[in-house]
Order: structure tokens, then sequence, then C-alpha cells
């Protein structure tokens, strides 16, 4: 295997080439999920609960089957419903009957949007009018959209059949799925010999992340019993899984192609529409297809979850962190499953504290189905978190930095929730901080009319690894066809293929690779977890070094030698003991027709644990403390990234991370209305940063390999995402005296919190 | 989405014909960067979309010593296009330039904001206080209307059955004159006020404040005249004492509603916080 020392020799490692996917982009001819058209196709349109939280009584499809140019019509009775069951994606568990209720409703609606019937129709107007004629009979339910209402006394029962599983003890009729608790030293007993101890408790609303390109399905339901899927998808092989377990079928009868993908950040892991185009599809005998309306995105796919987190840390004389304490409570939406297991891992993860108690509480509220969302639960954490931090480094009279060094978790360092940390760059990236130009610099004068202030912030994501397959083929003229199952969202084609050239000795523009769909691809676990750069590269280093020996071996071929008497360096193979005999990759690829023809290998990985990477956040701000309007200036976001294989790429993730932490942390929010519905269900009203909100975001990037990946890669997508809101807020207290510990912190809870208006 | 027919008369009777035969089936388009997007989303069920484009007096833009004449498909980038109009009607370019962006600026005008009567509308405010008149032709005749009289409710107005808006005429207030309109949003673009002012102020020969006019947005059901902090600046002397004063007026002469872009609090601060500098920004601008 390549030794990571040898680092600064490589030739393709650490540069920029032409994106593979580059020129189909931005000439447009890239073919994304709805682009996708079949000889009969016919559109889907979707009925959706107008309540939060209601029983469906019945549902009455007859005037839509009479509308002219309708083909088939569904409901939820359609689908097989199963009983509870389990299925792992490796990353998460799935229990199927939720799934398929989510899917479509047959009991109760649970969200303004859940989906109760389906028509297929020739367009998707005729659909849409046809959808209109169903008619749907629901007893209205008290809703309840946050943490506090669902867990009060008296609070009413989203799932009647769920047994809540409370630190071991089963609870019955309750709205909390989970209670976990981790526990390490003897919280209460330091916090009684501490010298400062602060407790704030946080507010956070669900967001979304925000992908332009919304869900979309087509599917078809063929003779034979085999369903295919054209989808665009964070993993083909989990929307396989996942479809096939809904539809009660075998894995292998559904086929799952996956084209380009707009987008996802966690999102487009779950399926929505899958199932219910494939029944149609059933029904009708034609290719069914189904695009989300954005207002159907916002209220019906897979958001983040808001919660309420309450942090409490204390330190002792000498500023040492010497016990922590939180309850992170975070909404799942409709179903179980917020991102709870994970902000529990990750809410301590920078600091090194001897006594500490994690409890986390999953809780279902009538929201949509909260999904994964760019290090799933560890911004809310680190909002809470590094809050507290910050606040704490002030009581000492300590820089916010220093005061992080002092604290800093390293190698060896034990989590509450029982991980030790294995080599990590947190105290690296604190010191890269705090020897930044930004962090040196002197404020510089506002705009007119504002107040500048800065702040610091770092957060933790803990990456995964799982199962990637990769498999080349080598043509005669040297150019060698990738064919990896991780969908590519970010550019994964050429840092996967950067990889494998790096091992072959070429460049990586004679690669083609493509992401294969579930019958041409070896197995690949979701693109999520930032683990396919890591886990599908470590796959290709693998397929890289097998087709190494299967070179060699025709090599042995053309030389009539032994294999061992041939040697591989630097692309060129060789006969070790005849310096006569030699071939670059290229020539031996030209004769490889005479050996049996173009030569191929694989690789597969299952890797268990990926190396966690940690970021430190500096951002300057302009507020106007008159309208509480709020202008980033400047930003400058240092992480820790393993070894960087494509600079480009690694900056431009982190400056999207940076993006999104700052529009959680400034304007995006569910705004929930009375009648338990979101209100803003469109870009319009969902404030998002749009381009002219943005600073230039500088990125300092510290290569601290990991010792799990032969090119020392670590995951580089998720923890960006992590700092920005506790850093804006903390940028907000140097300009106005006073700390947020409710996001977003918008114009108007500015002025709130400076007293100019009421709540 | 259903089907609809697509007219594109070349002259007023016509149009006006069409309009009045279809009655609330039909509706004109101008920009159509609402009226595409109401249809869309299912606002109104038509089966014609009047295109109001061909008719000449409708793309009219006449910029006289004493008045401009703004035929009410003229798109905003026509007024920034053209320094003269810049110079005498800067509360106009204000919302010009920040309505929507680029392409919508490229279709859309003041003519369509206007019809559109929403209580958010960028471009009414900045008309009420450049004391704009709304020109109307129906089948039976034509009428001028003030426009801080035009609006009715959100999304209404005093047109009536087969009544179009053909131009806006707005008077040259000379060099003494100066106005300016702000929204706040809580982004830098695309996004619907959550409150905004617009001001402007002439004065007299002697320093002092001859007429003041300050308008609203989105603090209440349509765009509003706040006449009584308007006239509180009659004959004063233009500063911050005076200013402060009306911006407090203004405050309470809006009735803005609680929703998920702002509460009624948050709203009326912005009316007063606003009022103050788009009051000081007219000043500025006056002889510059
Ligand atoms: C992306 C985007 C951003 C936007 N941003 C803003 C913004 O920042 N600020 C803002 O105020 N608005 C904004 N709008 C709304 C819209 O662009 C403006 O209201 C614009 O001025 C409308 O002009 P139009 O010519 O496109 O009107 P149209 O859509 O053609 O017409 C608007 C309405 O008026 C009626 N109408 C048009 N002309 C006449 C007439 N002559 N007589 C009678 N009725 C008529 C139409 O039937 C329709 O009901 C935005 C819209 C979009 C799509």
């Amino acid at each position: 295997m390549v030794n990571v020392s040898d680092s600064k020799n490589y030739k393709v490692i650490g540069t920029n080439p032409i994106r593979h996917d580059g020129y189909d982009k931005v000439t447009g001819r890239a073919v994304y999920g709805a682009d996708i058209k079949l000889p009969g196709l016919i559109w889907a349109s979707i009925v959706r609960s107008p309540h939060a939280h209601a029983v469906l009584k019945s549902v009455d499809t007859s005037a839509a089957e009479k509308v002219d140019g309708v083909f088939a019509v569904m409901t939820g009775k359609d689908l097989p419903h199963l009983a509870d069951s389990w299925i792992d994606h490796g990353e998460g568990t799935e229990n199927v009957a939720w799934s398929s209720e989510n899917i479509m409703a047959t009991k109760k609606v649970l969200y303004k949007g859940h989906a109760v019937a389906a028509v297929a129709a020739k367009d998707r107007y005729v659909a849409d009018y046809a959808a209109s004629k169903i008619k749907v009979e629901y007893e209205e339910l008290e809703s309840v959209t946050n943490v506090e209402d669902a867990t009060k006394e008296g609070a009413p029962i989203l799932l009647e059949d769920l047994v809540g599983d409370h630190i071991g003890k089963k609870v019955e009729k309750t709205n909390i799925a989970s209670v976990t608790r981790h526990e390490f030293g003897d919280p209460d007993k330091a916090f009684q010999d501490a010298e400062h101890v602060v407790e704030r408790t946080f507010t956070l609303q669900m967001v979304h992340q925000g992908y332009i390109e919304p869900h979309n399905a087509t599917a078809t339901w063929d003779e034979e019993g085999r369903v295919k899927v054209w989808t665009s998808t964070q993993g083909a092989f989990p929307v396989r899984t996942s479809t096939a377990a809904i539809l009660d079928m075998d894995v292998s009868k559904v086929k799952v192609t996956p084209l380009e993908i707009g987008g996802g950040f966690g999102g487009k892991i779950p399926i929505y529409l899958e199932p219910v185009c494939a029944t149609l599809s059933k029904k009708s005998g034609r290719p069914v297809k189904a695009v989300m309306e954005r207002s159907n995105v916002f209220q019906a796919s897979g958001p983040a979850p808001g919660g309420t987190i309450t942090v409490k840390m204390g330190t002792d004389k000498n500023g040492k962190l010497i016990a922590a304490d939180t309850s992170i409570k975070l909404e799942a939406g409709g179903f179980p499953g917020a991102a709870v297991g994970a902000a529990v891992q990750c809410i301590f993860a920078p600091y090194e504290i001897a006594n500490t108690r994690i409890d986390g509480y999953d809780i279902v509220v009538n929201k949509p189905k909260s999904a994964a969302y760019r290090a799933p639960g560890s911004p809310q954490a680190a909002f809470a978190t590094e809050t507290v931090v910050n606040e704490l480094a002030d009581l000492h009279g300590m820089d916010p930095v220093d005061f992080r060094l002092l604290n800093a978790s390293k190698e060896g360092t034990r989590r509450a929730d029982g991980v030790v940390f294995p080599v990590i760059g947190n105290e690296e990236v604190l010191d890269a901080a705090k020897a930044s130009d930004h962090w040196k610099s002197e404020l510089g004068t506002p705009m007119k009319g504002r107040i500048r202030g800065r702040g610091v912030a770092s957060g933790y994501w803990f990456n995964v690894g799982l199962k990637s397959t990769v498999n080349l083929t080598v043509n005669t003229d040297g150019v060698v066809a990738l064919v990896e199952g991780s969908t590519d969202i970010g550019g994964t084609r050429t840092s996967i293929s950067m990889q494998a050239a790096e091992i072959l000795g070429i460049p990586a523009t004679d690669f083609r690779p493509t992401v294969g769909d579930t019958e041409t691809a070896g197995y690949a676990d979701v693109t999520g977890g930032s683990r396919t750069t890591y886990a599908t590269g470590f796959a290709a280093v693998k397929a890289a070094e097998n087709l190494i020996e299967v070179l060699k071996e025709r090599c042995s071929i053309i030389w009539s030698l032994d294999k061992q008497d041939i040697d591989f360096e630097n692309g060129t193979f060789f006969a070790t003991k005849d310096p006569e005999l030699k071939f670059t990759f290229k020539q031996l690829a030209a004769n490889l027709d005479s050996t049996g023809g173009p030569a191929a290998s694989s690789g597969s990985v299952d890797l268990e644990s990926a190396g966690g990477a940690f970021g430190t956040h500096i951002v300057d701000l302009d507020v106007d403390p008159d309208t509480g309007k709020t202008d980033i200036v400047r930003y400058t976001a240092v992480q820790d990234v393993g070894t960087v294989i494509y600079p480009a790429y690694c900056r431009g993730n982190i400056q999207g991370g940076v993006v999104q932490g700052i529009g959680w942390g400034l304007n995006e929010e569910y705004f929930m209305k009375d009648d338990g519905s979101q209100a803003n269900t469109s870009y319009l009203d969902y404030r998002m940063p749009t381009a002219l909100d943005m600073p230039n975001i500088d990125v300092i990037m510290v290569e601290k390999p990991n010792p799990g990946h032969p090119f020392g890669v670590r995951g580089v997508g998720e923890v960006p995402i992590c700092p920005p809101i506790a850093a804006i807020g903390d940028a907000l207290h140097d300009a106005l005296g006073k700390r947020f510990y409710d996001a977003p912190m918008k114009p108007g809870r500015i002025l709130n919190v400076l007293g100019k208006i009421s709540d | 989405m259903q089907p609809f027919a697509y007219s594109a008369p070349t002259t007023l009777e016509e149009a006006v014909e069409i309009l009045d035969k279809h009655g609330e089936k039909a509706r004109p388009l101008a920009g159509g960067t609402d009226l595409l997007v109401q249809i869309r989303g299912g606002r109104f069920d038509l089966d014609t979309v009047v295109d109001i484009k061909k008719i000449p007096e409708l793309n009219e833009i006449s910029n006289g010593n004493d008045e401009l004449v703004l035929g009410a498909a003229v798109p905003c980038h026509k007024l920034y296009d053209d320094p003269s109009i810049s110079k005498s009607y800067p509360g106009l370019i204000d919302a010009a330039t920040l309505i929507g962006s680029i392409q919508i600026q490229s279709r859309s005008g003041f003519g369509g904001n206007l019809c559109n009567s929403t209580p958010s509308a960028d471009g009414i405010a900045p008309l009420i206080v450049h004391s704009a008149v709304a020109n109307i032709q129906g089948k039976s005749g034509s009428r001028s209307v003030p426009v801080e009289d035009f609006c009715t409710g959100p999304g209404s107005n005093v047109l009536g059955k087969g009544e179009m808006l053909v131009s806006i005429t707005m008077p040259n207030k000379g060099d003494k004159f100066g106005a300016a309109y702000e929204r706040f949003i809580p982004r830098n673009e695309m996004d619907i006020a959550v409150a905004a002012v617009g001001a402007s102020i002439m004065l007299d020969s002697n320093g002092k404040i001859a007429e003041a006019k300050i308008a609203l947005a989105s603090v209440g059901p349509t765009p509003i005249f706040a006449t009584k902090a308007s006239e509180s600046l009659k004959g004063k002397e233009p500063n911050e004492a005076a200013f402060k004063e009306a911006a407090s007026i203004a405050k309470s002469e809006c009735s803005p509603i609680e929703d998920m872009r702002g509460t009624a609090d948050q709203r009326k601060h912005l009316v007063e916080v606003l009022t103050e500098r788009m009051l000081i920004k007219s000043l500025e601008r006056i002889g510059g």
C-alpha cells in the first residue's frame, strides 16, 4: 500500500484536473432525474393532506378515475403494508412499515403535505386536475409542531403503536420515541467543584437542505414482474433496498439507474416517489414519472430537525473544562428518527472533559419526517456548546481560541459515548486559526450605520466508512474505464479516478468514470457521511493495485518471464533482470489484445470507521442596530481535511457548507402557522442566502493525514456546516453585547434582544 | 394550469373591447412577471390573456419639462437607462433598480406593479411621493385617479369591468426637489419588503419645506400615503427634529399584520427608522 509519508511526491493527488462531468454540466447536456423520457411516459400527481394531524377516514377516487386522460389511480392501500421490519442502510436503519406510511398514509396523516393518493395521467396538468377530484375525508386532530408541545402532559399522541425506549424503560402512549444517555465520570460532583458554570437553553427551527433539484422518480413495472427506477439520489443501492422492501419484493427484481443529481446534502437518501410511480406503472402498464413541486419538497421531504438543547459546562480556576451536561431534544417529524444519535456523538467532541453526561431525545411532531442534512445533528449541537464555550472563555478573560486549545480533544481523548479518538487534527486547526491573517487582523471600519463584530466557533463530524466497490477496465488506447456505484453529488467521479490514477501513474484525464446502475456497478452504500472520496476512493486504490497485478501477468505473457520478475514503478512496467524490457502503461495497453484482450480488475472495501474532522471558523459581520440587518463581511473556515485530493473541490465543499450554515444562522427556518402548517413554502419566503449575501469565504486547509486511508483522506463535506451558527452568534455578541440563544438570528430577533421591539 | 387563449390587440379600443367582453375571465399581460406566476399558482382561472405590449400608448415614455408620462407597459430598465429621468424622478429609480433582478426589470414595469396592487409593491410608494396620477381607459371613456387612491385592498384596485391602465403621469418638481425609496429585507435581493418607505421633499426659496410626501408599503392592506406625517413637515426647517417627529407620526399611520415576514411591532419600528432615513436621503438629493 502507498505510504502516507510519500505525500509530497504525488503527481495526481493535490492537482485540479478538469472534472469529468464538467463539460456536460456547463453545456447543459447532463441528464438529471427529471430529464428522463421513455416511450409512452405518463405523469403522476400526488394528493396531499391539507391538515397537520388527522385520521384518514376515507379516500374516494371514483371521480378522478373518470377524468379523460387518466390511466391509473392509487391510494396507500395499494402498497403491500408490512408489519414492522427494519432494514439497515449502513448509515441509519429504517422501519419499513413507517416508511411505507410516510410514502402514502393509510391510517393517519401526520403532517401537512403527507401523501394520501396519486393519479397517473397523460400529462401533468391532467394529472393535477384529476388529483383535485379525489375526495378525502379527514377527522382533524390537534397538532403539535415542536418538542415542547409534543412532550407536554396531555399532548396528542401521533403514533398509537409507538413504544418508546426511555433509557431502557418501555413507555407507551408517548411522542418520545427514545431517550439515550451517555455518562462518563461524575458530572454532578464536578460541577460542585467548578469555578465557573454556565447553563443555557437553545432553540432551533426546522430547516431544509435547499437543494435546487426537486425530488423525482420515473418507474416501470414490467410483465416479468421487474421494477425499473430512474431517479436522482444519493444512493442507487439504498433506493433499491427501500423500494424492494416497501413493494415487498426481492432486491434483484428492482433495478435503479441513478441520473445526475442537483444537490442532496442528506435529503436525497430517503425515497418518496419510487414505490408510487412503480405501483401506478403496474396499474397502467406505462412508465410513470413524478416530480415534486417546490412547496411539496418543503412540506413532504426530509428537512433537518429543530429542537431544544440545554448545555451546562463547568471549568476549574485555570479555565480547564471539568464537567459538561446536556439534554438534546430534536424533532423527528411524523415518524421517529431525528439525528439525535449523531448529535450525541458530536456535541462535546472538540473538548476533553473528564465528567460528561449526554441525554438525547428523539421526539415525533406533526412535521415532515426529518432526514439527514450535512453533519446531521451536529450544527444544532455546536450552536449550543460553542456559545457556552465562548461565554466561559469570557468569564476567564481568555482568548476564545486559546481557551479551546487548552481544552482541545486530541489523540487518546475519550468521548462520553465511548469512542477514543485516533489521530485527529483539532489542535492543528486551532493553531492555524490562531495564526491566520483573519484572527490577527484589526476589525476594520464597519459600513455606515453598522456595528462590526467578530466571532469564532468550532465543530466536528465523525464521517463514515461503509461499503464501496470500483471496477476498472483498461482499453487498448490506454484509457481506463472506471465504474463505481457511489452517486456523484460533488465531483467524486474525479476524486475517485485521481486516486486510481496516482497508483497507476497515469493522468486523471485518462479515466472515463461512470456511476453505474445497480446491475452494472459493484455494491456501494450511500453518498453520505462524507464517505465517497474516502471509501470509494479506497476501493479505487485497491482496484488499481489489483490491476497492476493483472497487468504484470500480461507482461509476463508478452516477455515470457515469471510474474515475480516484473515490477511496476512510476507508471512503467519493467523486467527486474533486463532493463531493455519495459512498457509504459499506454504501450502495454496497446499490446493487451494479444494477451487476452482488455484487462479488468475490481476493488472493494467495507470500512468500519473513518477519520473524524474538525473545523474552526472566524466571522466578521456588520449589524444595523436599528433594523437588525446583518451582513457577513469576512469569513475564514479552517478545517482539518486529511490529505487534499482535489484542492478546488475541497475548498468549494467547505465554502458550500459555510453558506448553508450562514443561512441557518441568519434567516432560514420553517415558519409554522397555528394550524400546524408551514407558512413559507417557497424560496421567496424561505430565506436562503443569495449570492449577494455572501462574502468571499477564505478556506485554510490543514492537512493531517488519516492513517486509516492509503493517501490519508478524511471526509470534508460535512464539518463546515457545524460552526457557522455559533460563530455568527458570537460575532453578534461582540457587536451588540448580547448573547443569542435562539436561531435563526433574524432581524426581528436581533431587535427584540436589543429591547427595541416586542417578541 | 388550464389552457387559455392569447390575444395581442394593437389599439386601446380593441383591448378594452376584449377585456369588457370576457370580464373576470380575461386579464391584461404587461411584463407578465406577476400574471404568469399567478395563473400557474391557480389564483386566476382565465380563458383569455390580453397582451397589451403591442398598443403604442402603453409603450410611451415622454419626459417633458413639466411632466413624465409613463406608458403602462414600459419596463423598469427604460427608466434608469435615461439620465434625464434619473435626475428628476430619483424615487422612481430607487424602485426600478431594486424590483426583482435585471431579468425582471427588463420585462416588468410600474404599470403592472400598480395594477397588481399588492401592499408590498415596490413601485407604488415611490409613485405616491412623486405625486403620480393613473390614467385609466374604459369602454365608456377615460378617467384619472391619484395613485394613492388607486389601490383598495390587497390585490384589488379601482379598475372596473373592462377598464385598464394606460399610463402614469408625474409632475416635474424642479431643482428644489428630492425623493428616495427603500425597503427593508433581511437578505440583499429576491425578497419581499418587510416594510418600506418612500419620501420626497420640495424646498421653498428660504430653504424651508414647501411640500413633503411620505408613503409606506407592506404595513397595511394597501400602500399608504402617510398624510399626517407628510403635513407635519410643511413650513419646517428640514432638520433632524422635524424628520424624527414625522417618522414617529408615520409609525402611527400604519396598520401592519404579523406574518412569516415580520411582526407588527417590527414593521412599525422599521417604518420609523426608514422614514427618517428616507427624509435625510431626499434632502441630500436636492440639487445633487
Ligand atoms: C423573481 C421575481 C422577483 C420580483 N421582485 C419584485 C420586487 O422586488 N418588488 C416588487 O414590487 N415586485 C416584484 N416582483 C413582482 C413583479 O415583477 C412586479 O410587480 C412587476 O412590476 C409587475 O409588472 P409586470 O409588467 O410584469 O406585470 P404583469 O404580471 O404583466 O401584470 C401584473 C398584474 O396587473 C395586471 N395588469 C398589467 N397591466 C395592466 C394594465 N395596463 N391595466 C390593468 N391591469 C394590468 C395584470 O393582469 C396582472 O394582474 C417580482 C416578481 C418575480 C417573478
